[in-house]
């Protein structure tokens, strides 16, 4: 492989490795919260959605800033890195995983929510009539009725991982196949004027983004048709 | 009543003051680069008081500014944080080619918030550090003296898996300030009013000199308070700040 093709194909690894495994981690522990929050009747439920939804209004660069201190030597990132024996978790693979699953989580939970609470209250007693406990009836009945929720979800949390600017470029320090992604990546072509590099990426991710938004299209009228 | 008039009076004052100033001073806009931050500001404040015009700062890499330049920014001076840059917009065609000179001379320094942790280049070839951070070399002239000064202890490819990179000097300085490295190069600029932690003075013999040009942009080739900034930047009152900052002057 040319060098050109290796400089390219690295950050596109690295990017789709970070977006898949913030996915996998927002969909095991975004599932529980867009259900409690569906389904829960506390005063203080709609507190907790806007925490979850904050990111959406934040910049990245007060996220970034904030990771920058709670990963640090002086935060609980820095102590959990002492576990095996590093002082920060800034700068690696782990620290951006941690910074994609708060900001990408609204775009995860939100869609599965919305499609638990469209399930209604009636699909889950007739399950408990026919004696499915509530585990069971969460597995066989509310997960399948959910599918496009988590569909959706799973394609925006990804997509938006892999649009992450802000905080990659605040926390990540630019270390090629550990936290150089795509976006850094093409901030470093655009800034050092290599716009060849520069110009197959971005023409990438253009067609990237219009794939997932026609993606999310046909989920949404799909699921009309279903509804319908 | 009385007090309503007092107020009319005034409100004419100020419009007044406001026209009459207007027509003297003017504005410009002056890409700097990071490491010159607060001496610019400094700077910035002293142009003002002497000639009443306005310089509007905006601070980032080198790197950067340059394509932003060769997009049409809306710069009308470049203080770039190297001699490349400027000269290579001379060549394009975008800077003025006269105007360019050396503002400033960079001075690179091995910086720790412990203060027992830099003691020299010892230090560096001892590697008892997890993470040395750097700007980025290709886009930061500062990042680029930090690894020559890395290959002429020769010592780079035994440090490089440790280094990490900020996107500008000042990012470089900040993942150092917030602990999240222990140690790494940065302007003695950036030191400046600073006396904590432990650092190293890099001799002058292990990198190219960082000659800092500042060039005036074609556009703005008549433009009365670009040319005025640059003046005074030349003159006496702003090489005082830029040496108490660290720097050099050229000649």
């Amino acid at each position: 492989m040319s060098g050109l093709a290796a400089d390219i194909w690295q950050p596109v690894r690295l990017t789709v490795e970070l977006a898949a495994m913030t996915t996998i981690i927002l969909l095991i522990v975004g599932t529980p919260i867009a259900w409690w929050l569906a389904r829960s009747k506390a005063w203080w439920k709609e507190a907790v959605a806007t925490i979850v939804a904050v990111p959406l209004v934040l910049p990245p660069t007060v996220l970034g800033f904030y990771l920058l201190v709670v990963l640090g030597p002086d935060g609980p990132g820095g102590l959990l890195a002492g576990l095996w024996g590093a002082r920060t978790l800034a700068f690696t693979f782990g620290g951006l995983v941690v910074g994609s699953v708060v900001y990408s989580m609204p775009f995860v939970v939100q869609p599965i929510r919305n499609s638990f609470a469209a399930i209604g209250d009636r699909p889950l007693e007739v399950a408990a009539t026919l004696r499915a406990s509530p585990c069971r009836a969460f597995w066989t009945v509310a997960i399948p009725l959910a599918r496009p929720g988590f569909l959706a979800g799973a394609v925006l949390g990804f997509a938006h991982t892999v649009g992450e600017f802000g905080i990659v470029l605040m926390i990540g320090g630019s270390i090629p196949g550990k936290t150089k992604v795509l976006s850094v990546a093409i901030f470093d072509y655009v800034e050092t004027s290599q716009w060849r590099e520069a110009n197959i990426l971005a023409g990438g991710m253009a067609l990237f983004a219009f794939a997932v938004i026609l993606a999310m299209t046909l989920i949404e009228k799909r699921v009309a048709r279903i509804k319908a | 009543m009385n007090s309503k008039r007092i107020l009319r009076l005034a409100a004419g004052a100020a419009l007044l003051f406001l026209v009459a100033g207007n027509a003297s001073a003017a504005e410009t806009n002056v890409a700097v680069a990071a490491n010159f931050t607060e001496a610019a500001k400094e700077i910035a404040v002293a142009f003002h008081q002497k000639t009443g015009h306005e310089a509007v700062l905006s601070f980032g890499a080198s790197g950067q500014f340059y394509t932003q330049i060769t997009q049409d920014a809306p710069f009308q001076v470049f203080l770039s944080a190297d001699d490349e840059r400027p000269k290579k917009l001379v060549d394009d065609g975008l800077g003025v080619a006269e105007s360019r000179f050396t503002y400033a001379i960079g001075k690179l320094v091995l910086w720790s918030k412990n203060a027992d942790l830099v003691k020299g280049e010892e230090t560096l070839k001892a590697g008892a550090f997890s993470k040395l951070s750097i700007a980025n070399p290709t886009a930061a002239p500062y990042g680029a003296a930090a690894v020559e000064t890395l290959k002429a202890l020769k010592i780079y490819d035994a440090v490089q898996p440790k280094i990490v990179q900020g996107n500008s000097i000042s990012q470089a300085f900040q993942f150092i300030d917030t602990g999240n490295a222990e140690l790494g190069f940065v302007a003695l600029s950036q030191l400046a009013g600073n006396t904590g932690g432990s650092r190293w003075l890099v001799p002058a013999a292990l990198y190219t000199p960082i000659r800092q040009d500042a060039v005036l942009l074609k556009k703005a080739a008549s433009n009365e308070a670009a040319i005025a900034f640059l003046t005074f930047l030349r003159g006496p009152e702003a090489r005082a700040v830029i040496e108490k900052y660290g720097y050099a002057t050229g000649n």
